[in-house]
């Protein structure tokens, strides 16, 4: 089965057709390089994030379905939280289930009138009415009606939004196979405009190789370098929250609202402290030994009937024990799940989630938004209970002022001021690193506003621990590489973990054995990259984006950093440097 | 075949792509064991594989003899034999004989083993 293949899908007019677009492929090899082209070609000028003319665009790669840890799909869309670029990455099996339904990407437009669901058999659509599970309180439950609706368990992905998708929360999620989600910037309220609830996509194709022979020999090169791998070691034990303690110690882990850098009951959220108390099983994504999705058990006794137990499981990961446990001073870790799951069951981005709590918890302490505003919430550090209760009024957003919160940290600020402390860069929330210049340069230079474009936060890391210290430029053109060459691992799609195993030179060895260019070179993976970075670029630029209107958070220069206090200077200079390598 | 743990599965599916490995091939298609959920992630999962009966129930129903019984148990497919009627999917009680959409025919599981080589 050959990867050309787009589904177009119209909801408004409820048909679709399938386009053979070699070109795009060739040209852009798949995943994130494809994606932004079909988002340049569909998307029209200045649309509305909300307008049915925003398209929904998800794509795979050459090594999809074929080599391990090629496990992920990339959404593209225009963001409703920053009004430009959207782009996020989801594993699960969503991947394998769309390359084996007979497709390299999907591109979903228009807006139903009533609620509805897709369901993708190959080269079946169905478009089936959703209005009796639109509304339903918890996205756990959706994700139970649709499995039991559909068939081929297994070999199929379900995508689905929560409540904060339907109320068209400027951050919510679109969660995948249950505890995996194309979480950041807004995909899940951009479904929720367009009334869908979900996706079902199935299919057993096979993927036909050039070589047979090479294939396996190849795969299992890569099988065992995985395997043993120190990076399966980390994900898989303890997973990324094993970052907690050391980012504590190294005083880099922002904490209540950035005022801190550690915490004092930081082990109590540390990976391995979560692991021992709380682990009940490890989960993967289809075609990924790896296993790095950690489940917690939560055990709550019901008050009403003595030992009677209700057992939940919640998964848990770094950012969101930053953004919902040391943001918001929240250690006692039955009710950081608790905060996690309320957020899973609602379906918005955890991060965002976490960082408009901590900044609506300072707003509340410093007098700029009072008990009217909150409707009589006493908003807390540490305070589970009564951050659980406004994330349910962030999604029914009964007043102005959970509306606002329902928009991100940086237009809720606008209304109520304290924009020195809303902590969001492009309009994104801020992930977990306070580790010096680079990860905050990462932040403001990113395509997505994301730590995962250009790990910044590394660099600092790196730097801290030898003590060299970079110049702006140094760092611009460090984080420059490092993004051009994540474009071309999300382009595969590979998932970033997997990086230290696909190296330039595995690449290679892979498209070709694969039979996808026989004469592809190293040179060409490189200009490919930058060529991806500069069209997303070129979209942020064409939706009105500017990095000299880049607002930089008063509050990060306060707060001193593991590499000193942040100069503005500084992160000004390497703004410019690096904008300067994108011309 | 034998799954030895099943709460040890985490559900990666790479057994399922070795399957169809075994003929050079990316994806499902050829592949004679499944990995799904029981019910949501949450629960874990099962692996549905052929248990190689004694007595194969698939092979009783066969119309042309195009299964036979393998030595050890489980049966031994003819392609040349087989019309893809699809009778031995309905009455495995395992459903572990699976359909290749492609061929037109069952993916009957020969024991190899090649699978339990991937398993993390």
């Amino acid at each position: 089965m050959t990867l050309d293949k787009i589904l177009y899908i119209d909801l408004s007019k409820r048909r679709f057709h399938v386009r053979s677009r070699p070109d795009l492929f060739e040209k852009h090899i798949g995943g994130a390089g494809v994606a932004i082209r079909l988002l340049l070609e569909e998307c029209p000028e200045k649309a509305d994030p909300f307008g049915p003319e925003n398209p929904i665009i998800f794509a795979v790669g050459p090594l999809t379905g074929l080599f391990p840890m090629a496990s992920k799909t990339v959404a593209m869309f225009k963001s409703p939280l920053t009004g430009n670029l959207g782009e996020s990455h989801a594993g699960g099996r969503s991947a394998t289930a769309i390359r084996m339904a007979g497709y390299g990407a999907m591109v979903v437009k228009g807006a139903s009138e009533t609620p509805v669901y897709l369901a993708i058999y190959g080269s079946e659509v169905h478009f089936r009415d959703a209005s009796g599970i639109w509304g339903i309180e918890s996205s756990y439950t959706v994700g139970r009606i649709v499995r039991e609706l559909e068939s081929e368990a297994g070999l199929r992905t379900i995508m689905r939004i929560g409540r904060a998708g339907e109320k068209m929360v400027s951050y919510a999620s679109v969660i995948v196979e249950t505890y995996r989600h194309f979480g950041r910037l807004g995909l899940g309220a951009v479904f929720g405009s367009k009334k869908l609830k979900a996706i079902m996509i199935c299919g057993k194709h096979s993927v036909k190789v050039e070589n047979p022979q090479e294939y396996r020999i190849l795969y299992d090169k890569i099988f065992q370098l995985t395997v043993k791998s120190q990076l399966m070691k980390k994900y898989h034990d303890i997973g990324t929250s094993s970052n907690v303690i050391p980012l504590n110690e190294l005083k880099a882990l922002p904490s209540i609202n950035l005022r801190q850098t550690s915490l004092k009951n930081a082990e109590n959220i540390s990976g391995e402290n979560l692991a021992e108390k709380h682990l009940g099983r490890r989960v993967s994504c289809s075609h990924c030994p790896v296993a790095c999705i950690h489940l917690a058990t939560l055990r709550e006794p019901y008050e009403d009937e003595p030992y009677f137990y209700k057992t939940t499981m919640v998964p848990y990961d770094y950012e969101p024990i930053y953004s919902l446990g040391s943001m918001l001073g929240l250690t006692e870790t039955d009710e950081l799940l608790k905060l996690i799951d309320e957020v899973e069951t609602q379906g918005l981005d955890a991060i965002s989630t976490g960082v408009v709590l901590a900044w609506a918890t300072e707003a509340y302490e410093k007098g700029l938004v009072t008990s009217v505003e909150t409707m009589g919430l006493e908003l807390k550090w540490g305070d589970g209970e009564a951050y659980r209760e406004a994330v349910r009024r962030i999604v029914s957003q009964p007043n102005e002022f959970y509306s606002n919160l329902a928009k991100g940290v940086e237009k809720a600020a606008l209304k109520h001021g304290g924009m020195d402390f809303a902590l969001s860069f492009g309009g994104n929330e801020m992930p977990g690193y306070h580790t010096g210049p680079a990860a905050h340069l990462t932040f403001l230079t990113g395509a997505r506003h994301s730590h995962l474009d250009s790990a910044g936060y590394s660099i600092d890391e790196d730097n801290a621990k030898t003590g060299i210290r970079m110049t702006p430029r140094q760092i611009a053109e460090a984080l420059f590489k490092e993004e051009s060459w994540r474009q071309v691992l999300s382009s595969l799609v590979v998932c970033f973990f997997a990086r230290g195993v696909y190296k330039p030179e595995t690449v290679l060895e892979c498209l070709k054995t694969v039979g996808f260019n026989p004469d592809i070179s190293l040179e060409d993976l490189s200009r490919i990259g930058v060529e991806t970075l500069k069209s997303k670029n070129e979209f942020k630029a064409r939706e009105g984006f500017s990095h000299r209107d880049l607002r930089i958070p008063g509050r990060i220069f306060e707060t001193e950093t593991p590499l000193g206090t942040l100069e503005e200077e500084f992160i000004g200079e390497g703004i410019e440097e690096f904008f300067r390598l994108l011309q | 075949m034998t799954v030895l743990d099943i709460d040890k599965c985490v559900g990666c599916q790479l057994c399922m792509f070795a399957c169809s490995r075994r003929f050079g091939e990316g994806g499902f298609a050829k592949s004679a064991i499944r990995v799904k959920s029981i019910g949501g992630v949450e629960r874990g999962f099962t692996v549905v594989v052929c248990r190689a009966c004694p007595d194969p129930p698939c092979m009783k129903v066969c119309v042309t003899n195009a299964l036979s019984l393998r030595k050890g148990g489980g049966v031994t497919l003819n392609p040349s034999k087989c019309i893809g009627c699809g009778r031995c999917v309905d009455a495995c009680p395992l459903k572990a004989v699976f359909w290749d959409n492609e061929a037109n025919k069952p993916n009957i599981c020969i024991h190899c083993g090649y699978c339990a080589n991937y398993c993390p």
